[in-house]
């Protein structure tokens, strides 16, 4: 089998307080999937999500598994402006999590992400999300859902991308 | 929803280095498979990760992992979900494979596949999966954990759809990790 290096660090941004969004913007499209690790969370009750190619729109939905430690719980949004990166919300501290937006050039296909988010002692959560569009992706928005609070000053997102062989 | 023009950065490469290694990719053509398989891996990684994107015919399918041509019911695997509405867990075992999350039947659905260990000969092999699809309205998302009860080193995984098949594009990506 033939086999390539990659995993390729893209590029890194850190919130500077008050910034309801940040943004990567011209991503290369020489890769396969992309990957966002981010260790984050919001100044007040609100959630972080992501977006594609500056569209806000009602063009998304995603599915999500919930555990807070004692019982477990699922929900779902349709036709939604953006796909869930932590839905329970933290406006507590720092919790980490990983989003992997696959097939990111593919224009055949809708495009579907995986996320997962937790903060410790508190909750874990998953995603899956789609957006119901087969444009290639070249910027993602992570951003709050709601305008009550902010991306926590210090929270940082790294971009990451994989290549197939 | 609202979001205002925050940071923005773009144009920095760079490289992570040799640990993560892309192996090789099956993308399933146009008159659909009902499986796949990755033969004669390398032993040089300490653990694989295998990242998809599948679809089937009529109904979502859980995929079913297999290593070394082993169709025995020498596997077990356990399952945590959400359907939107609920959540809910199960367990299968002495299985002849092991199930990964529910595959999309009229999206694609996401994988992420980690193998551990897959060269030690000191251990039976484990295995945790990411995955789900979102349907708009339908789908599932899953966080399921493996067991294979054989010590081998792994040198081939094949990837089932049971009883349907996978479409075309599908594709399952296969990468060593050091």
């Amino acid at each position: 089998m033939a086999s390539a290096q990659t995993y390729t660090p893209i590029a890194t941004i850190t919130a500077s307080g008050s910034t309801t969004s940040v943004t990567f913007s011209s991503i290369p499209q020489t890769y396969t999937d992309l990957v966002i690790a981010g260790a984050f969370y919001e100044t007040s009750s609100s959630n972080t999500s992501l977006q594609f190619n500056g569209d806000t729109g009602s063009n998304y939905s995603s599915t999500t598994i919930l555990g807070n430690g004692s019982s477990a719980s699922s929900a779902r949004v349709s036709n939604f402006p953006c796909i869930f990166w932590d839905r329970q919300g933290n406006a507590t501290g720092y919790g980490t999590g990983v989003a992997h937006i696959m097939n990111y050039t593919n224009t055949t296909t809708y495009k579907t992400a995986l996320l997962r988010y937790g903060y410790a002692g508190t909750w874990v959560e998953a995603d899956v999300g789609s957006w119901h569009n087969t444009s290639a992706i070249t910027s993602i928005t992570v951003g709050v859902v709601s305008g009550s609070g902010n991306l926590a000053s210090g929270s940082t997102y790294t971009l990451y991308g994989i290549l197939a062989a | 929803m609202s979001l205002i023009p925050g940071v923005i950065a773009s144009g920095i490469s760079g490289h992570l280095g040799g640990n993560y290694t892309s192996i090789a990719t099956q993308t399933v053509g146009s008159g659909g498979a009902s499986s796949v398989t990755f033969s004669s891996i390398p032993n040089t990684y300490t653990h694989l990760q295998i990242r998809a994107i599948a679809i089937v015919g009529s109904s979502a399918i859980n995929p079913l992992l297999t290593f070394n041509g082993d169709s025995g019911s020498n596997y077990s695997w356990h399952q945590m979900y959400g359907s939107g509405s609920s959540a809910g867990a199960s367990a299968s075992a002495s299985y002849t494979g092991i199930g990964g999350p529910y595959t999309g039947h009229t999206q694609f659905g996401p994988q992420v596949w980690d193998i551990l260990d897959y060269t030690n000969t000191n251990k039976n092999k484990t295995v945790r999966v990411l995955g789900g699809s979102d349907e708009n309205g339908s789908g599932y998302v899953g966080l399921n954990s493996g067991l294979w009860i054989n010590t081998a080193a792994i040198t081939s995984i094949n990837i089932s759809s049971v009883s349907l098949n996978f479409n075309q594009y599908t594709t399952f990506a296969l990468y060593g990790v050091k």
